[in-house]
């Protein structure tokens, strides 16, 4: 019968490892939490800074592994449906890499060559208050236009 | 029937399974895989945009309120680990209602599903109070109040991709709420008893789950980095 056959496969389940797992789910996010509020008081550009988003990248991967392996129960499936679903997805490989640095390379392209980008990106916003309306900002934005219009004038 | 011992040349030489599950859990597996591509070329799109721009905001600044904080509340992360913890929660829940399914325990089965509904119903309304608290602040698709990092005007990616993006995991709660009621219901009219299993709360199981693993990536990729 289908599903007592059902039975016998899902034994590598049960509570004590549901609550392992939540627990070791609880602890990752804890951590990431922790290196979340330990970035904000580092400077923008950092290697610490990027060290630390990468720490964090590989704790949501082991994360996402989590999910999936044991409260989806991939890892108690035969060997054929784990590489049917995995082995796709490994595309992802090749589209997170060749994406985000055709972005970057976009951007380098665009200091290089571009000077209105370039110039556009350190025009300081005017400071806002808080609440304000999305009206008074675009009201503000013309005036500051001008501005920067006199001193090239000058 | 042990896994261990079944050799891949009687796995496929006909009547049975070669993956050993039933034909609609396998479906909605590749259902969830394509759903992940889906998300990840949101996520990867969000990416490269970010990686082809000078400045982004802070989203230590863009979301450091929460409810009944009034307006000058400063406290980045503490909302939305609310949040996070609340579908790892009711991840769990569902685990152990499916668990409950295999040893035909009707009453915990319903008690769990009742519990991962919650869950989702709580994730729901914190998403709807912080899209209404940014609404309110002015970020919209097409309005960006936010400065960069460094004080310079930003685009308007950051709020596109932002509403764009949990809007899309936000609907996929809610259809995941809306089956787990599907599946209390059939479970409270004893569908699953008559039928002698209860492998339809596995599907809805595989489903809430992804939902909560999207919800890791949007998680990572929009509040902490």
């Amino acid at each position: 019968m289908e599903h007592t056959a059902e039975h016998e496969e899902h034994v590598g389940g049960g509570v004590k490892e549901i609550i392992k797992v939540t627990i070791i789910l609880s602890v990752l996010t804890a951590v990431e939490l922790a290196l979340g509020f330990w970035m904000m008081g580092m400077p923008l550009i950092s290697n610490l800074r990027i060290a630390v988003k990468g720490a964090i990248v590989i704790l949501m991967m082991a994360k996402a592994f989590y999910i999936v392996a044991y409260f989806m129960h991939l890892k108690h499936e035969i060997k054929n449906l784990i590489m049917t679903i995995v082995v796709p997805l490994s595309l992802f490989v090749w589209f997170i890499v060749a994406f985000l640095y055709d972005g970057n390379s976009f951007r380098h392209l665009r200091n290089t060559y571009d000077p209105h980008f370039k110039e556009q990106s350190t025009i300081q916003a005017p400071k806002k208050e808080e609440g304000k309306s999305e009206e008074k900002k675009e009201e503000a934005k013309p005036e500051e236009k001008k501005a920067e219009e006199k001193k090239v004038a000058e | 029937m042990s896994t261990t011992t079944v050799t891949p040349t009687k796995l496929w030489s006909g009547g049975k399974s070669p993956f050993n599950v039933e034909y609609g859990k396998l479906m909605m597996w590749y259902f969830l895989m394509s759903d992940a591509f889906t998300f990840g070329a949101f996520l990867i799109s969000y990416g490269t945009i970010r990686f082809s721009t000078n400045g982004w905001p802070n989203p230590n600044e863009v979301f450091r309120s929460y409810p009944f904080a009034g307006e000058n509340a400063n406290a980045p992360l503490v909302f939305v680990s609310i949040m996070t913890f609340i579908l790892i929660i009711s991840s769990v829940t569902m685990v152990l209602a499916v668990h409950a399914g295999h040893n035909m325990d009707k009453r915990k089965v319903a008690i769990n599903l009742a519990l991962t509904i919650l869950g989702g119903l709580a994730f729901l309304s914190c998403q709807a109070w912080e899209w209404n608290h940014l609404h309110n602040e002015g970020a919209w698709w097409g309005h960006n109040p936010f400065n960069n990092h460094d004080g310079t005007a930003s685009s308007t990616n950051f709020t596109n991709y932002f509403f764009t993006i949990t809007g899309f995991h936000g609907f996929h709660v809610f259809s995941g709420v809306i089956i787990n009621i599907i599946m209390l219901i059939m479970t409270l009219t004893d569908k699953f008893e008559k039928r002698g299993h209860y492998l339809m709360i596995e599907k809805a199981g595989l489903y809430w789950h992804f939902v909560d693993l999207v919800w890791v990536f949007v998680f990572t990729c929009f509040y902490l980095i």
